[in-house]
C-alpha cells in the first residue's frame, strides 16, 4: 500500500507570513523541490482584547493580516497551503508555563518552549500527516552532519543568528529540517524575496514575544489570569537592598526581572538594580550594579546537540541571554540534584542533565529561567535552563 | 522572474468535491440564466420603463419557482443577501417584534446543534435582555420535542429548530415540533438550508411559519437566500432603506441571483431521481468504510437527508486527515465550513455526546449531482491508505 500520497522528497514550510519563511518557500519552490505551505495558527489574538494596541492586533504572529500574506504567497508561488489549528497546544505548552514560570519568580523564554513543542515537534508530525520527509523554516541557523551527529551551528548573519532559541532540537528533529536561510544575510534574504517579487518582501521584522502586545509583561499575565478567573497569588510586598533594610514596597514581583533598573519607584544616591526576585516571600532584593555580577551557575535540563553528552569538564563560550554576548566559561557535568524543584517547563525528561557553568569573567545578570546556550566557535554544543 | 514558472506540484489526479453542504457548483443551466440577467435584463425591478418590467418579470417568476418548491405562496417569500440573513430576520425580526408589542423582551427556544447563523442571532438577544433556551439532543443528533415543550414559557415569543443538521444530515421531528408551536399559540421557525432540495418540504403541511433557505446549497449563485413568512407573521426589518420587498427587506433586488435561485429551484423540482441516487452512494461509502477501516462508526442516526454522512476515525485527528486527502485530490470537511479551523471541537457532535477526542477524528461528507460510484471508490480508497497512515504516525508520536 502505497503510504506517501505526495512526492517523497516533499518539504513541508513553516510559514507564519513572514518576509524570511515566505522567501525559503518560494526559494524551494525556484529549485524545483515539491512544497506543501503550513500555518500554525498558534494564538487568537482577539483574546484579551483589552491588551490590542489602537487600531487593533496586527502585524504580530498569527494576526490574521498573517494569515492572509502568507496565503497569499503560497497563492504566488503555486503550492497547496493550510492553516492548522494549534491554539490548545500553545497554550498548554507554551503560555501556561511562561505564565507559571513569571508567577515563580523566573524570567522564562516561550520562543525556546514554543521551538521544541510547537515549531518543531507538532510541525514535524504535521509533515507527517501530509506525508512530507523533510520541513523547513525561516530560522537563521545552520544544519550540518558530521561525526555521527546533526550538529547546529550560527547562522552566517550573527546579527540574526537565532541558535539561542533552538538549543532544545534533538538529533531526530535536526536530522529532518532545512534552514535555508542560515547561509544568508538578512539584506540578502529582504533582495531576494523582492526579486521574487513576494508580496511580503517589504514586511516588517516580528518583534518581541508573539502572544505579549508591546512587550508588557506584567500586563499580558494580570489580563491572562483575569481571563481564567484566577488572581495573582501576591499582590505586592517589601524592596529591600542585600544587608536587608527596607527600600521601599511593590506592587507584585512578576513586575521586576533581574537587572532590571527602572520602575524601582525608589530615590536613592547610587542606582539600583534588582538582584533578585523571591516570589514566596514576594521580596525583591536591589543592590548596586557590582552585586549583579556572578561568575558561576547551574544549569539544567541540558540538551546536548552537537556533542555527545560531556563527561569531562569542557571549554565553551556561554551565552545566558539572547543578546549577551556568549562568555569563556568551563561547563563541568555534575550530579542531577533536582529533589527541591520539578523540572523546569521544557525539561526532557529522564535523559537530562545537570551542568554547572563557570565564567572566567564575571557576568551580569545571571538571571534563573533564562536559557543558558553553550558554543565552540560557530558550533552549538547544547544549551539548557539556568536554575534560580 | 516568474516564480510559479518554477513550481513543482504536479497534478497526478482530478480534484473531486465531497463538501456539497459547504456549498455547491452552479448548475450550468442556472449560470445562463444568471448570465442573462447581467447583460440582456440588467434593469431595476423598481423602474417605471421597460427594463425594469423586464427584471421585475425575473424577479416575480423566481419568487414563484421557489415558492413553489416549499408550497409557499409567492407572496410569502422574502428574498435575502443569504441563509444567513434569512435566519437573523426571521429571529431577530419576530422575538424584536413581540418585544415591541409586550414592551420587553420575551424567551426564545432553540436548539444546541443549530448552525452559527441561528444560535449566533440567539445570542444576540440574549445581549438584548430576552431569555434563550437551548434544548440539548441525545446521541442520535435529534431534538425531543418532549424537551421542547418543556422550556415553554408564558413568554416565549418564538421556536427555532433546524430541518436538517448541516454535520451530521439528521433530519429533525419538525412536524410534531410545529404543532406543539400551533397549541402555545408560539411562531416556529425552521432553517431549511441544508433540507432544500435534499428532502420534500412542504411548509403548509409542516405547519411552520418561518422558513429559511439558501441558494448556494442548491447549485445556485452564493449570496442569495429567501425567508417564507406565513401570511401575517410580522417582522420587524434588520434593515431600513426603500419599500423592496414588502417593506421586509429594503435594497435593489438582485436579480441575476434570484433568477439564478428560481432556476435552481425548477431544476430541483424536476429531479425526482437524484436523492434516491445520493442515497445510494451515501450508503455504499458508509458501508465500505465501517467495513474496512476499524474503529469508525456513523455519528447521527435515524431519518437523514440522502447526501450527507459524518464518520469518527478514532485515533486520528480530522484536520490531518482534511489536509491528507486534499493531497490526494478528494475534497471533504471536519463539519461547518464556517468553523473548520477553529478551536474547539464541532458543538454538534459534543452536543450528540461525543467526547472532544472523537468528534476532531469526524469527518463530514456530503455529496452531490456530480458524484459517482467511481469518485466515492477512490475516496474510499484514499481514506483507507490515509486513515491507516495517520493512525500508524500517531503511534509513534
Amino acid at each position: 500500500m502505497p503510504e506517501a500520497f505526495v512526492p517523497e522528497s516533499t518539504i513541508a514550510v513553516a510559514m507564519s507570513g513572514g518576509v524570511d519563511s515566505s522567501t525559503v518557500a518560494a526559494l524551494l519552490v525556484r529549485e524545483g523541490r515539491p512544497v506543501v505551505g503550513l500555518t500554525m495558527q498558534l494564538w487568537n489574538q482577539r483574546r484579551l482584547p483589552e491588551l490590542a494596541p489602537e487600531g487593533g492586533a496586527t502585524g504580530r504572529c498569527c494576526s490574521l493580516d498573517d494569515v492572509y500574506d502568507a496565503r497569499r504567497v503560497a497563492e504566488q508561488i503555486g503550492i497547496p497551503y493550510y492553516v492548522v489549528n494549534f491554539e490548545e497546544q500553545f497554550e498548554e505548552r507554551v503560555v501556561a508555563p511562561f505564565v507559571e514560570d513569571y508567577l515563580a519568580g523566573r524570567t522564562p523564554i516561550p520562543c525556546t518552549l514554543c521551538n521544541n513543542f510547537i515549531k518543531f515537534e507538532r510541525f514535524l508530525e504535521l509533515a507527517d500527516a501530509v506525508g512530507a520527509r523533510r520541513i523547513a523554516t525561516g530560522h537563521y541557523a545552520r544544519v550540518r552532519y558530521a561525526n555521527g551527529r546533526y550538529q547546529l551551528l550560527r547562522a552566517v548573519d550573527s546579527s540574526k543568528d537565532q541558535t539561542y532559541f533552538l538549543f532544545g532540537l534533538t538529533q531526530a528533529q535536526l536530522a529532518r529540517t532545512l534552514f535555508p536561510l542560515g547561509e544568508m544575510t538578512k539584506p540578502e534574504v529582504r533582495e531576494l524575496a523582492r526579486s521574487l517579487d513576494l508580496a511580503v518582501a517589504a514586511k516588517g521584522d516580528s518583534q518581541e514575544i508573539c502572544f505579549v502586545p508591546n512587550g508588557d509583561y506584567a500586563g499580558f499575565l494580570e489580563a491572562y489570569l483575569r481571563e481564567r478567573g484566577r488572581k495573582l497569588p501576591n499582590s505586592g510586598g517589601a524592596i529591600l537592598n542585600s544587608s536587608g533594610r527596607t527600600m521601599g514596597t511593590h506592587a507584585g514581583v512578576h513586575h521586576f526581572t533581574v537587572g532590571q533598573r527602572r520602575g524601582l519607584g525608589i530615590a536613592a544616591g547610587e542606582p539600583l538594580y534588582v538582584i533578585r526576585t523571591e516570589p514566596e516571600s514576594q521580596r525583591v532584593i536591589v543592590g548596586a550594579e557590582s552585586e549583579l555580577f556572578g561568575s558561576r551557575m547551574f544549569v539544567r535540563d541540558v540538551n546536548w546537540i552537537s556533542l555527545a553528552p560531556i563527561r569531562e569538564p569542557v571549554r565553551a563560550e556561554v551565552k545566558i541571554r539572547n543578546k549577551h554576548a556568549a562568555a569563556a566559561a568551563w561547563v563541568e557535568p555534575v550530579a542531577d540534584n533536582r529533589a527541591a524543584a520539578g523540572p523546569l517547563p521544557g525539561g526532557r525528561g529522564s535523559d537530562s542533565s545537570r551542568v554547572e557553568v563557570r565564567f572566567d569573567e564575571p557576568q551580569r545578570a545571571i538571571t534563573p529561567g533564562q536559557a543558558a546556550v553553550f558554543y565552540q566557535g560557530e558550533l552549538v554544543l547544547g544549551g539548557g535552563w539556568i536554575e534560580r | 522572474m516568474d516564480v510559479s514558472a518554477g513550481c513543482a506540484q504536479p497534478m497526478p489526479f482530478q480534484h473531486v468535491y465531497f463538501d456539497h453542504n459547504a456549498t455547491t457548483p452552479v448548475a450550468p443551466e442556472v449560470a445562463a440564466t444568471v448570465v442573462s440577467c447581467l447583460g440582456e435584463t440588467f434593469g431595476n425591478a423598481s423602474s417605471i420603463h421597460y427594463f425594469g418590467q423586464a427584471a421585475k418579470q425575473r424577479l416575480e417568476s423566481a419568487r414563484r419557482q421557489v415558492a413553489a418548491l416549499i408550497h409557499a405562496q409567492p407572496a410569502e417569500m422574502v428574498f435575502t443577501g443569504g441563509g444567513t440573513e434569512a435566519d437573523n430576520l426571521a429571529i431577530l425580526g419576530v422575538a424584536r417584534e413581540a418585544a415591541a408589542r409586550r414592551g420587553k423582551p420575551g424567551h426564545v427556544i432553540t436548539s444546541a446543534i443549530e448552525h452559527p447563523a441561528v444560535l449566533s442571532a440567539c445570542a444576540q438577544l440574549e445581549r438584548e435582555g430576552f431569555g434563550v433556551t437551548r434544548v440539548p439532543v441525545g446521541a442520535a443528533g435529534v431534538v425531543d420535542p418532549g424537551d421542547l415543550r418543556a422550556a415553554l414559557r408564558t413568554d416565549t415569543a418564538l421556536i427555532s429548530i433546524m430541518h436538517a443538521n448541516n454535520e451530521t444530515g439528521v433530519v429533525q421531528p419538525v412536524e410534531e415540533i410545529s404543532r406543539i408551536a400551533r397549541e402555545a399559540g408560539i411562531p416556529f421557525h425552521v432553517d431549511g438550508v441544508q433540507a432544500l432540495g435534499k428532502a420534500p418540504v412542504d411548509v403548509k403541511a409542516l405547519g411552520v411559519d418561518l422558513y429559511s433557505v439558501s441558494a448556494h446549497k442548491l447549485y445556485a449563485p452564493k449570496g442569495v437566500g429567501a425567508l417564507y413568512a406565513r401570511k401575517g407573521v410580522r417582522l420587524h426589518p434588520l434593515l431600513f432603506g426603500g419599500h423592496h420587498e414588502r417593506d421586509r427587506r429594503p435594497g435593489t433586488e438582485n436579480i441575476p441571483g434570484i433568477a439564478g435561485f428560481g432556476a435552481a429551484a425548477q431544476l430541483a423540482m424536476q429531479r425526482a431521481r437524484e436523492n434516491a441516487r445520493l442515497a445510494e452512494l451515501r450508503d455504499r461509502l458508509e458501508r465500505t468504510v465501517l467495513d474496512r477501516i476499524p474503529d469508525t462508526g456513523v455519528n447521527g442516526c435515524g431519518a437523514r437527508v440522502p447526501n450527507t454522512t459524518n464518520i469518527y476515525f478514532d485515533g486520528i485527528d480530522g484536520e490531518a486527515l482534511v489536509i491528507a486527502l486534499d493531497l490526494r485530490g478528494f475534497a471533504v470537511s471536519t463539519g461547518s465550513a464556517c468553523s473548520s479551523g477553529a478551536v474547539t471541537p464541532s458543538h454538534v457532535l459534543t452536543a450528540m455526546g461525543l467526547s472532544a477526542e472523537r468528534a476532531r477524528a469526524s469527518i463530514r461528507f456530503s455529496l452531490g449531482m456530480s458524484n459517482t460510484a467511481e469518485q466515492v471508490d477512490g475516496l474510499t480508497r484514499a481514506l483507507e491508505e490515509s486513515v491507516a497512515h495517520l493512525r500508524r504516525i500517531s503511534v509513534h508520536a
